[in-house]
């Protein structure tokens, strides 16, 4: 799944680093890092995190480009 | 017009009808596909946009985030190829990338392609956005070893040099992406020297008392900061690989890795001759994103959003501001593309505050508002040596912008004072008892005439068609 973060919306809370460890961190006192791409196995876990987000900053998708769009040629489609 | 026409043959000429056909079978075309053309998309088809929508991007990949690029991607915390921005619905697009727009007929309402296609429109919508300001030496820029930072395959490069261990990286001014750089380097261990030519880091887009802390942190983590320096010269080696770079200050540094960030270039030139407003500072556009032409005439059906556009702000006296920001480029692409398929009373102007985050040497660094604008600041809360503090821009007597180092608590009554016009210097109670915080100072901004590539928010003037530009006419 392809994950962002409003990082301006962020206020650094830290749900999220509780609740999916592995996809959120904070680097020192409140900046937020996390991965932007994660496996089926966290999904879960991201999902839990954007719930408890209190203001709502986490997008999270799972779809893959819906059929109307045009494929791309496999070679440059290295994201799914 | 008729009205009476019983067929309604005519009435397509009203606009209520003609919108209603736009939105039912228009065509929208979208040039850039990135942050901006993407939310656009979105947001026509969640407003009920049901005709052909085409998007042409140059790049190879569907839009990505590039903030994560000079963060978590130059650590190793993320792929570069994996920053695909996820998707707020579907937006059945026909997308073109690898393709880019080489030209715009504005009569004809065709966009060329440099795949010597035509693409017509009814609503064009240009979010082309900006690149990285290259090395002026075209030479020297080809050194194996110089890198710049904007694209994924940028990072991609960048990232796969600093992992190989370079003996020490030059970054080449810092600004935000070039102090990101230098922060992910030594928490790479990497030895860094960053050059600026201004007297601190992040000095155009903060000014020079933020600045300064900014410099604490970097000497702090060990990075070797050269300011009010210039990189006069790179050197290769016989094979053509970066070796030395020489310093306005006569000295002279081994590397054989060199980041340029010398800040952005907006991606104008395919609207050469097009008759619309564009220069080097982006494409003016009204509040409502529509795009003026040379002229300083609106249009009706070109719109502007992101990195690319120039735009009035009310809360800033109507000067055009061109933003180098994430979360306008959202919230511009919301509004223009809203704007676009929507009747002239519906309409909203883009009234977005500016916001913008960066994060380095582990601190949180965020803005709001227009810093630059900024006579004096007031450090309001913690304090400048502890390297934590909220700070207030003041100009004529109002609140224009604050900028908080690990205090984003403070920002949202900030982004209130800002919004009220709030009277500047804060009254005492709002204020922490710091010896910091007692007197306002001024806010040590460089001089605006002088070239710079710091500034996220350039405040560029009051006229629609820029004095700069040069309007040549297409050859008949
Ligand atoms: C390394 C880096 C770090 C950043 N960090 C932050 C941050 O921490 N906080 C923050 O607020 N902002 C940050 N930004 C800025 C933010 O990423 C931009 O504001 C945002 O990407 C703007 O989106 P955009 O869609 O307007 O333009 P862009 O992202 O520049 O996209 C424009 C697209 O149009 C394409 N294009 C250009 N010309 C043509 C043409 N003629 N035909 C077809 N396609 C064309 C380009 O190739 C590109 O794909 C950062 C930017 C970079 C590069
Ligand atoms: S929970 Fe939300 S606000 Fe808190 S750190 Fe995570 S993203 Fe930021």
């Amino acid at each position: 799944m392809r994950l962002v973060v409003d990082l301006n919306r962020c206020q650094g809370y830290a749900q999220c680093v509780f609740l999916a460890p592995d996809v959120f961190s904070l680097n020192g006192e409140e900046a937020l890092r996390y991965t932007p791409y994660v496996d089926d196995a966290r999904r879960e876990q991201v999902a839990a995190a954007m719930a408890a987000c209190p203001v709502q900053a986490i997008l999270m998708d799972d779809v893959v480009d819906d059929m109307m769009d045009d494929p791309l040629p496999a070679a440059f489609d290295v994201h799914h | 017009m008729s009205t009476t026409d019983e067929r309604g043959a005519s009435r397509a000429h009203r606009p209520d009808d003609s919108l209603a056909r736009l939105r039912r079978e228009g065509r929208i075309v979208i040039v850039g596909a990135s942050l901006a053309g993407l939310r656009g998309a979105e947001t026509l088809r969640e407003e009920g946009f049901a005709g052909s929508l085409t998007i042409i991007g140059d790049e190879p990949d569907r839009p990505y985030d590039r903030p994560p690029l000079s963060k978590q991607v130059l650590v190793g915390g993320a792929a570069a190829d994996r920053t695909t921005l996820p998707r707020r619905r579907a937006i059945r697009a026909h997308w073109r990338l690898r393709t880019a727009a080489t030209g715009l007929d504005l009569t004809a309402r065709r966009v060329r392609l440099d795949d010597g296609d035509e693409v017509p429109y009814d609503r064009l919508l240009i979010t082309t956005g900006a690149r990285s300001r290259p090395w002026p030496q075209p030479a020297e820029a080809e050194l194996d070893g110089v890198f710049v930072l904007r694209t994924n395959r940028d990072a991609e490069r960048l990232g796969r040099r600093l992992m190989a261990g370079p003996r020490r990286v030059l970054v080449i001014g810092a600004g935000f992406t070039g102090s990101e750089i230098a922060s992910a380097c030594r928490e790479l261990g990497l030895p860094v020297t960053v050059v600026e030519r201004g007297p601190t880091p992040l000095v155009g887009a903060l000014g020079g008392v933020v600045g300064q802390v900014a410099a604490e942190l970097q000497r702090e983590h060990g990075v070797d900061l050269r300011c009010s320096v210039m990189v006069t010269a790179l050197e290769g080696d016989a094979a053509g690989r970066l070796r030395r770079a020489h310093l306005s200050d006569g000295t002279a540094l081994d590397v054989d890795l060199a980041v340029v960030a010398l800040g952005a270039v907006r991606n104008t030139e395919w609207l050469d001759g097009s008759g619309l407003g564009a220069g080097p500072r982006g494409v003016a556009c009204d509040a409502g994103c529509r795009a003026f032409d040379v002229r300083g005439l609106v249009t009706d059906d070109v719109f502007v959003a992101g990195d690319v556009a120039r735009s009035p702000h009310p809360l800033f006296g109507y000067q055009f501001l061109s933003l180098d920001h994430w979360g306008n480029a959202v919230a511009q692409a919301e509004v223009a593309a809203h704007n676009m398929i929507s009747p002239g009373p519906d309409r909203r102007p883009h009234l977005w505050v500016p916001a913008f985050w960066s994060s380095q040497f582990g601190v949180n660094i965020k803005s709001i508002g227009v810093p630059s604008m900024g006579e004096e600041i007031l450090i309001a809360q913690g304090s400048l040596a502890e390297h934590s503090f909220a700070g207030v821009y003041g100009c004529q007597g109002r609140v224009v912008a604050a900028v908080t180092f690990d205090q984003t608590k403070w920002l949202d009554f900030y982004q209130q004072q800002i919004e009220t016009a709030a009277p500047f210097p804060p009254p005492f109670r709002s204020v922490d008892r710091r010896p910091d915080g007692l007197h306002p100072v001024p806010a040590e901004f460089p001089d605006p005439s002088l070239p710079s590539h710091g500034p996220t928010v350039t405040l560029c003037g009051y006229s629609p068609t820029e004095r700069r530009i040069v309007f040549t006419p297409a050859r008949a």
